[in-house]
């Protein structure tokens, strides 16, 4: 199959205008006779569904969790990046457009990345009408901060819960189409497996997590907004509960993944402290906007930090190594995610790291609390400095804190064309899950900015186009051979990893696959590591159906058995990142080959051979085929990323 | 990273399903380090119970940095446990000490049904946001965010009481099982800004009614919601509530 990217011709600015008034509607009367399944109730998820249901179809809407209220776009701290140019310091659509391209180092559409840009605006208006508390100046209009990778103020933000305050909205505006009955919410309930009927999405099948019933579900159109895949890793920042399945389930059905390797390590999270550590806590990023990240210039100092011989504290100013504001003077602290993060483990690699294992940098603020006071700081960041002393035990307003890069988002995704579609008609993926905006690395305030604008403003046009062929498809029986056959599949795969019966618990593989993928699928990547981890992912596959013991039965609240199918999902994922890795020769955002870089340890693109967005075609037992989309830049001069 | 490690000595209530009967099981953990958090010292836990082939303690948990609302436990007596300004996934052993017994129960309240062990089902929450607890605007057509200028005093409260995680701390502390901390949130947060003034009638009526009908308490004022809530969502959020409730009624 060839991929078709369905971009609609035209300039930029008016592509997506061209499209929406071009493409097919569906009338009010047909659309109580269409069914949407929506996947997943994070940004992307909860406002699709919302947006659905106010306009009229049947939707119906499944979670994991206890509630939609709990999916992990709530815990997203820093903000919104929107083009508003409230702040009057020379903001537009096309910066925001080029500060993106630019930030995903040439590896996104124009076309989706410009229509991101587009809707930004909209996305505020429409929080702001719900009710969401952004932070406020004085005067009673909005306050926006700068964030990484932009010479600008256009984030907006509520305090350092900006996520919360986003997805309680569209948790809100979910609420009252579930109170109209437009939508019905499944709690507790996950997606195990996609039905195809005669090659277009028709349903799913589902586990209810309290009881293990397997159901089947019909839907016109399936859209999965299941998050991302940084679970991989084990530690992340991501959820406990977050996992790659609906997506693997998609792709082994047919929808062709893109880009697997681009995975975001995120500079500021607070240091791995134990074996028995379950996740990675993220600090905001807008933390760099006032914290100056250093760590000392002489090794020995850094040694004697590291045993607790000195206090950060006892570092005079001379003696401290600004590496970020050296390396980059003109973006300083606020270069994007992955060269931050980059930086400090080439401090850390050179053995200039702090903490008790040397894996640490410093994150200070003492300069910003003597320049603007304890109190503004406290306003800014008063419960993030909380959270960390809660974690870390040391205040951070009289010592600096500790801070490392972990996984935290994933770029790649379920390949969809402009529409928003993925390789299998009828099948969308919105949100983390889809690979479509960021390129190989995403700017902060981003990642809400698309999940939102995916499920308010542009899904909700775009599933029209395919559903107006679809109003003489009249609702299908479950009983369907289609269903009963993928429900049995599902059953059968449970079945067999509870027969296992082995004799090492579901956990102690995941931690083995995140070693293996944090040393060898990390933040520096070679030929030699790459081919080792995927050696070592096949092996510890293959140990894992056999060796792995899940207690209970299907026919309970069962958590182990969640935790053992999702396992098994991230041990081909981990596989596919790493030959994905392998694949592409060339260093970019978040993927950093050390073969290639400059003299300076920049990350080197080799534009030639790699502008393009690998897919992967699932092909059973065989290797996955790769087909390539290319990259057309049209409107925007390729350059070598430069924020020095 | 060099403090020595805890032992403990576990009672934690088990219930196989939601019409089993329940019990305390007492466990012994070992070498548990002062840093880890509360929920990590139960994955320890767990992950012995798995090694020795027995079911797993389940409970609720998922973003483990305090935010998703999901996890919850009643620790010694306390919802979140003995620090103040956390929930449990933010509870660190350090608050603990060698040897000490500690009792994990399930919230316990009428409207929230123990799912097994220490999960409880919550949804009655989401009904009750259902009732009312938003703004009636559907996607589009809404004016530029800055159109409506909102008092910074104003907006700074209403996302005081928008902090709200959902958790059901406020519920498990109370002894008649009230609500009214959880719905006063949400009443005030929409109260306070004039986007939720137009419907503030309906709202603060149809959420009280569905509150009731869920078969929540009713408040005595004793303020053990507020001193057990993670995220210190204040008291005067009810009073505020019981005022719009008057109003609405008063017309």
């Amino acid at each position: 199959m060839s991929l078709n990217s369905k971009i609609p011709s035209g300039p930029l600015e008016q592509k997506w205008s061209y499209y929406k008034s071009h493409q097919n509607l569906v009338n009010p009367a047909n659309k109580r006779k269409l069914d949407v399944i929506v996947v997943g109730t994070g940004l992307a998820g909860a406002s699709a569904a919302a947006s659905l249901g106010e306009l009229g179809f049947n939707v119906k809407v499944f979670c994991y969790q206890d509630s939609p209220r709990r999916a992990h776009s709530i815990a997203a701290q820093g903000g919104i990046n929107a083009a508003k140019n409230y702040p009057n310091d020379g903001d537009s659509v096309y910066r925001l457009f080029y500060d993106t391209i630019k930030g995903g180092d040439y590896r996104a559409r124009e076309a989706n990345v410009y229509r991101l840009a587009e809707v930004s605006g909209n996305i505020i208006d429409q929080c702001v009408a719900q009710g969401v508390p952004f932070a406020r100046e004085y005067g009673g209009l909005l306050d926006n901060r700068s964030f990484g990778g932009a010479q600008v103020s256009r984030t907006f933000y509520a305090r350092g819960q900006t996520g919360q305050q986003l997805l309680l909205g569209a948790y809100s505006a979910l609420s009252r189409q579930i109170e109209k009955g437009t939508v019905k919410m499944y709690n507790r309930t996950e997606m195990l497996d996609v039905v195809l009927v005669d090659g277009k999405a028709r349903g799913i099948i589902t586990r209810n997590l309290v009881t293990g019933a397997i159901e089947r579900h019909f839907g016109h159109a399936v859209v999965l907004a299941t998050g991302g895949y940084g679970n991989v890793f084990f530690l992340s920042t991501n959820a406990m509960g977050s996992n790659g399945s609906a997506a693997m389930q998609a792709y082994r059905r047919g929808a062709y993944f893109a880009n697997p390797c681009f995975a975001q390590i995120h500079p500021t999270c607070i240091p791995v402290h134990g074996d028995y550590q379950s996740k990675l806590t993220l600090m905001s990023e807008s933390l760099r906007n006032d914290g100056r990240i250093w760590v000392p210039k002489d090794k020995t100092v850094s040694e004697k930090l590291r045993k607790g011989l000195m206090k950060p504290t006892d570092v005079k100013e001379e003696d401290r190594d600004y590496y970020l504001e050296r390396r980059y003077p003109a973006f300083g602290n606020l270069v994007p995610r992955d060269v931050a993060s980059r930086a400090a483990k080439e401090r850390c690699d050179a053995g200039y790291g702090v903490g008790a294992t040397g894996l640490a940098v410093y994150l200070d603020f003492s300069t910003a609390i003597q320049r603007l006071g304890k109190h503004v700081i406290e306003e800014r960041y008063g419960n993030l400095f909380q959270m960390y002393e809660k974690i870390v035990d040391e205040n951070p307003y009289e010592t600096p804190m500790m801070i490392y890069p972990a996984i935290h988002y994933t770029m790649g995704g379920i390949w969809v064309d402009y529409e928003l579609m993925t390789t299998i008609p009828g099948l969308y993926a919105i949100g983390e899950a889809n690979f479509s905006d960021h390129g190989a690395n995403r700017l902060g305030a981003s990642a809400l900015m698309q999940g939102l604008a995916d499920g308010y403003f542009i899904l909700p046009y775009t599933i029209q186009n395919y559903l107006a062929g679809e109003i003489r498809t009249p609702r299908m029986s479950t009983d369907a051979a289609e269903f009963v056959k993928t429900e049995a599949e599902v059953k059968e795969r449970i079945k067999k990893i509870i027969n296992i019966k082995g004799k090492h618990s579901v956990d102690s593989f995941h931690k083995r696959l995140g070693h293996i993928m944090w040393e060898y699928v990390g933040m520096g990547r070679t030929r030699e590591s790459l081919t080792k981890a995927i050696e070592l992912i096949v092996a510890l596959r293959a140990e894992y159906w056999k060796e792995v013991y899940v207690p209970g039965t299907n026919d309970e609240f069962n958590p182990e058995l969640e935790k053992a199918l999702r396992v098994a999902d991230f041990l081909e994922l981990g596989e596919m990142m790493a030959r994905d890795a392998l694949n592409r020769e060339e260093s970019c955002g978040g993927h950093f080959r050390e073969e290639y870089q400059t003299e300076d340890g920049e990350a080197l693109r080799n534009d030639d051979k790699f502008m393009y967005a690998s897919a992967w075609e699932y092909k059973g037992d065989a290797a996955p085929e790769m087909h390539k989309e290319p990259l057309n830049y049209e409107f925007i001069e390729v350059k070598q990323r430069n924020y020095k | 990273m060099e403090s020595k490690g805890l032992n403990l000595t576990l009672k934690i209530w088990r219930q196989e399903n939601a019409k089993a009967k329940g019990k305390f099981v007492t466990y012994e953990v070992k070498n548990i380090s002062p840093d880890c958090s509360f929920l990590e010292m139960l994955d320890q836990l767990n992950e012995t119970l798995v090694e020795k082939f027995e079911m797993p303690v389940c409970f609720d948990h998922d973003c483990r940095e305090g935010i998703c609302g999901m996890c919850s436990l009643y620790i010694n007596g306390r919802p979140h446990g003995n620090d103040s300004g956390v929930t449990t996934c933010q509870l660190h052993m350090r608050k603990f000490k060698d040897g000490d017994t500690i009792y994990i129960e399930p919230w316990r309240a009428k409207a929230f049904p123990v799912i097994r062990d220490l999960v409880v089902d919550r949804s009655a929450f989401d009904k009750i946001i259902q009732a009312g607890g938003y703004v009636s605007v559907n996607t589009g057509g809404v004016p530029d965010a800055n159109a409506i200028a909102i008092r910074k005093e104003n907006a700074d409260l209403a996302m005081d009481a928008a902090q709200c995680i959902g958790c059901g701390a406020c519920v498990a502390a109370c002894k008649n099982a009230s609500a009214m901390l959880f719905v006063s949130a949400k009443v005030s947060h929409l109260a306070l800004l004039p986007q939720g003034k137009i419907e503030a009638k309906e709202r603060v009526e149809a959420m009280v009614s569905r509150m009731d009908e869920l078969g929540f308490g009713n408040c005595s004022n004793t303020g053990a919601c507020e001193a057990e809530c993670p995220k210190e969502i204040k008291i005067t959020n009810i009073a505020r509530l019981n005022r719009e409730y008057i109003c609405s009624k008063l017309g």
